[in-house]
């Protein structure tokens, strides 16, 4: 495999993780909150996606948004109802308290979904450029992930509601102060941050096999990605993103693919330790 | 006079091109009160945490005793003697107020068993004034209290250099005498004690000495009011127009 | 720190354990062997978890790299009870060097820190297949005693060990290292200052809270006789004993002991009674505990609880 064919490989791959992650840095960045339902949100997504695709014929791009729409008014309940209680307390308990939900959801998606590999084939065919070849629905999935990554760093930036989750973010005290409502403000960003995973999940249904089984592998990712490009920030997620399928991509080359997990944790394992504000990452600034 | 314990010499250190700590050297002898003051954002504070390895020094070298001390860690520095109260204080907020005594003892004292830790914690708190609070949890204290509370805890660890950083801010005047009645019988014990104001007013009565940081650089030494009349010293703490205004008072 | 009454009911409950044999069936033996393991490593982690505040989940790295030395040494000729010694070894060895490493990071750094070392340990031990047989795992050789003999064998092993960390806990909680830990809990920066080694405190609790685990690690693959890296390094066993731990009452010495037995026993009544819906009915527990009885058992307030149950108070930190 020649080293085009890597590189574009690992570009596709890290578009599609930025968008997996930047939902999860959000809430992390702003809340505090290491959220562990992240992954089974993006499963959810996925399945979601699939049945309107595979029971009623539904296109995927018709579906994404209304299936963003519902997680996101899933993941502001849940922070409201649940997480708000809890949101200055020790991380062990936040973790633990989205780790006890996540089994809820997760139970509840194999009682009903069951743990089948589900994907979206829209067999759009391969395309082939200077003797690279890159199957279409993946190129398609990782525009898909850059414009609403980029939506989202807009949305953060212009909106009303964008600088309100930063100015939280900042300095809570004096957002409170400003006259900003904070655990409206806070569920906002946990729904924001479960309406990308859902996204994600859509996506990742047009180009993966989604399963219950994956999320784990899908924290993991958020994880990593995350500490390598900086949290809390849309650009800290894609840098993080593009970095890890980067790094995937060309380890995978190297070890095999079997090790590229392997070293995308070891990576995050290093920057923890030698730079743990990330890559980009600076703390108080979106 | 006596002999010298506590020697700093060309000490730097700069954040990200800003230097806090300029070039500073400085002496202490064994058992001086010796007053460190300079304006808000002078590296009073940073000076501090140069010296007990909270910070390592980008420049420059700390002898304590004698020995060359540079790259301490923090630790080590109390339990070597060269020991600090914060300008915000920092009890161990669960632990009662003897107790908070106590760490300092058995860590920093070396007291070898934890009762003998407590009853030694009994004694300083007694000497500050805190023994009827002993039980509570140093989160219950009030601030000025919070204050004797962080000088017990220095004490505890047997002190050869104490550092005061800003233990009189905040209280009302009244505090502030009994605080410096406390610092005296310190000294008597035969501590050095290097007291680190924003106010000057509150060092000139008890400090034999004063050093003057401004901008990271000692601008002025001497005797205390010597000091006060320098003019290098009434520029940094009014501005230099006020300081013009006010020569040309004082002369014409 | 203990009290005599405290010191006391563990007692009791030792030689409730330990008398399981004598009257029940297997399955209330094989339930007794596992409380008493992860009452090792609730109590474990009650060292970096419970003493110290650092949220470590790097627990069932201990236990599974504890299984997988203990499983290589005795497929290569090694008596039992000496690879035991070894994984004890091998594992605190390895958590005092990761500890020396990870434990710079605080909060949630150092929370995702410890959950990677799982999850490369398990990767490097998935694709290591010519010394840990990959993702297909390893069988150990198992003991030629009747089912009986074993299970009571593999019992007393689990107690002997809960009851030396058990003892540990205890002694640290009234040594200095547990004053200074507990002081390393509530300010570090203050605790450097007043002459603690943070460093080497944080390391010492770090390493315990790993050195048993390994050891548990090692006789639970000796009992079960297969291990493969998915159960051995399970992120949900990672999860379960800090949980147990806050179930208990962290900090304590007698609240892991109390967390691991309740979780345990509501465990095995979840999966017997409600197969399909035992991981959300566990999460209920976990959220309920966090929202009901953030002291753990040991502080309960039934009071308090039953306010809450109706509103009465507001919100909970």
């Amino acid at each position: 495999m020649d080293i085009g064919q890597i590189l574009v490989n690992g570009l596709v791959l890290g578009a599609l993780y930025a968008c997996l992650a930047v939902g999860f840095s959000l809430v992390w960045g702003v809340l505090n909150v290491i959220n562990m339902l992240h992954g089974s949100f993006i499963v959810l997504g996925g399945y979601l996606t699939f049945f309107a695709w595979h029971s009623f014929g539904i296109h995927p791009l018709v579906s994404l948004p209304f299936v963003a729409l519902l997680l996101f008014g899933i993941g502001y309940l849940v922070q409201y109802l649940f997480v708000n209680k809890v949101v200055t307390a020790p991380v062990l308990t936040t973790l633990t308290l989205t780790f006890g939900l996540d089994m809820i959801l997760y139970n509840i998606m194999t009682v009903f979904f069951s743990a089948t590999p589900r994907r979206v084939t829209l067999d759009l065919g391969t395309l082939s450029f200077f003797g690279i070849t890159m199957p279409v629905d993946r190129l398609f999935g990782m525009a898909l992930a850059l414009a609403l990554t980029g939506l989202l760093y807009y949305v953060m930036r212009k909106s009303r509601i964008g600088r309100a989750i930063v100015a939280v973010r900042m300095d809570r005290a004096a957002a409170t102060l400003m006259g900003i409502r904070v655990n409206h403000i806070y569920a906002i960003t946990f729904g924001v941050g479960a309406l990308m995973a859902g996204a994600a999940g859509a996506i990742f249904a047009m180009v993966f096999p989604i399963t219950t089984n994956l999320t784990g592998m899908y924290i993991g990712k958020a994880f990593v990605v995350c500490v390598i490009g900086g949290l809390g920030s849309v650009p800290g997620a894609l840098v993080g993103g593009l970095a890890l399928g980067l790094i995937e991509s060309i380890s995978g080359h190297f070890f095999g693919p079997q090790h590229s997990l392997t070293v995308g944790f070891l990576v995050m394992l290093f920057i923890l330790l030698v730079k743990p504000t990330g890559l980009v990452g600076k703390r108080g600034y979106e | 006079m006596s002999e010298e314990i506590l020697r700093l010499e060309s000490l730097s250190k700069s954040f990200g091109g800003i230097r806090a700590v300029n070039d500073v050297s400085l002496s202490l002898k064994k058992g001086e009160i010796v007053g460190l003051i300079g304006p808000n954002g002078a590296g009073k504070t940073t000076l501090v945490n140069v010296i007990t390895g909270v910070h390592p020094a980008d420049a420059g070298t700390v002898h304590f005793m004698g020995e060359n001390v540079t790259r301490q860690r923090p630790y080590q520095a109390a339990r070597r003697g060269l020991c600090r109260t914060f300008q915000i204080v920092q009890p161990f907020p669960e632990n009662s107020v003897l107790d908070n005594v106590a760490a300092g003892a058995v860590f920093g004292g070396a007291v070898p068993s934890l009762k003998q830790a407590r009853e030694r914690a009994m004694d300083l708190l007694e000497f500050v004034g805190l023994q009827d609070v002993a039980s509570q949890p140093a989160s219950a204290l009030t601030l000025p209290n919070r204050k004797r509370l962080e000088l017990a805890k220095s004490l505890a660890m047997k002190p050869k250099v104490l550092m005061l950083d800003e233990v009189n801010a905040g209280l009302s005047s009244g505090e502030i005498d009994g605080a410096l009645d406390l610092i005296r019988r310190i000294a008597e014990q035969g501590v050095t004690i290097l007291i680190i104001e924003h106010l000057m007013k509150v060092v000139l009565g008890v400090s034999e000495r004063i050093v003057v940081l401004d901008r990271g650089a000692v601008i002025a030494e001497g005797p205390p009011m010597e000091v006060v009349k320098d003019e290098r010293v009434i520029e940094a703490y009014l501005g230099s127009k006020y300081a013009q205004r006010l020569k040309e008072k004082t002369h014409g | 720190m203990i009290t005599r009454t405290g010191l006391i009911l563990f007692a009791i409950w030792v030689v409730i354990l330990a008398t399981t044999p004598l009257h029940a069936d297997n399955y209330i033996v094989r339930t007794a062997i596992m409380i008493s393991m992860y009452s090792v490593l609730a109590l474990s982690w009650n060292f970096i978890g419970g003493f110290t505040g650092y949220p470590s989940f790097a627990t069932v790295a201990f236990f599974g790299l504890g299984a997988y030395v203990g499983a290589i040494a005795q497929r290569n000729g090694v008596p039992m009870v000496v690879a035991w010694m070894l994984a004890t070894i091998v594992v605190g060895a390895f958590a005092a060097a990761l500890g020396s490493i990870l434990l710079r990071l605080k909060g949630h750094y150092f929370a995702i820190g410890s959950i990677a070392v799982v999850e490369v340990c398990r990767l490097v031990i998935s694709s290591w297949r010519s010394v840990t047989g990959g993702g297909d795992g390893l069988n150990i050789p198992l003991l030629r005693w009747s089912p009986d003999d074993v299970a009571i064998f593999f019992l007393m092993v689990m107690l002997v060990l809960m009851i030396i960390v058990f003892a540990l806990n205890a002694f640290v909680s009234r040594h200095r290292l547990g004053f200074g830990l507990h002081c390393i809990r509530q300010n570090e920066d203050a605790a450097d200052m007043v002459g603690i080694n943070t460093t080497l405190y944080k390391v010492i609790a770090f390493t315990l809270s790993a050195l048993f685990v390994g050891t548990a690690g090692a006789a639970y693959a000796s009992w079960v006789g297969y291990i493969d890296p998915t159960d051995s390094f399970s992120i949900l066993m990672t999860v379960k004993v800090p949980v147990m731990v806050l179930l208990g009452g962290a900090g304590t010495v007698l609240g892991p002991v109390i967390g691991a037995a309740s979780f345990v026993v509501l465990e095995e009544i979840f999966w017997s009674n409600f197969l399909d819906w035992n991981r959300a009915i566990l999460g209920m527990v976990i959220v309920f505990l966090i929202f009901f009885l953030p002291g753990g058992l040991l502080r309960v307030s039934f009071r308090k609880v039953r306010d809450r149950l109706k509103g009465r108070e507001g919100v909970a930190t």
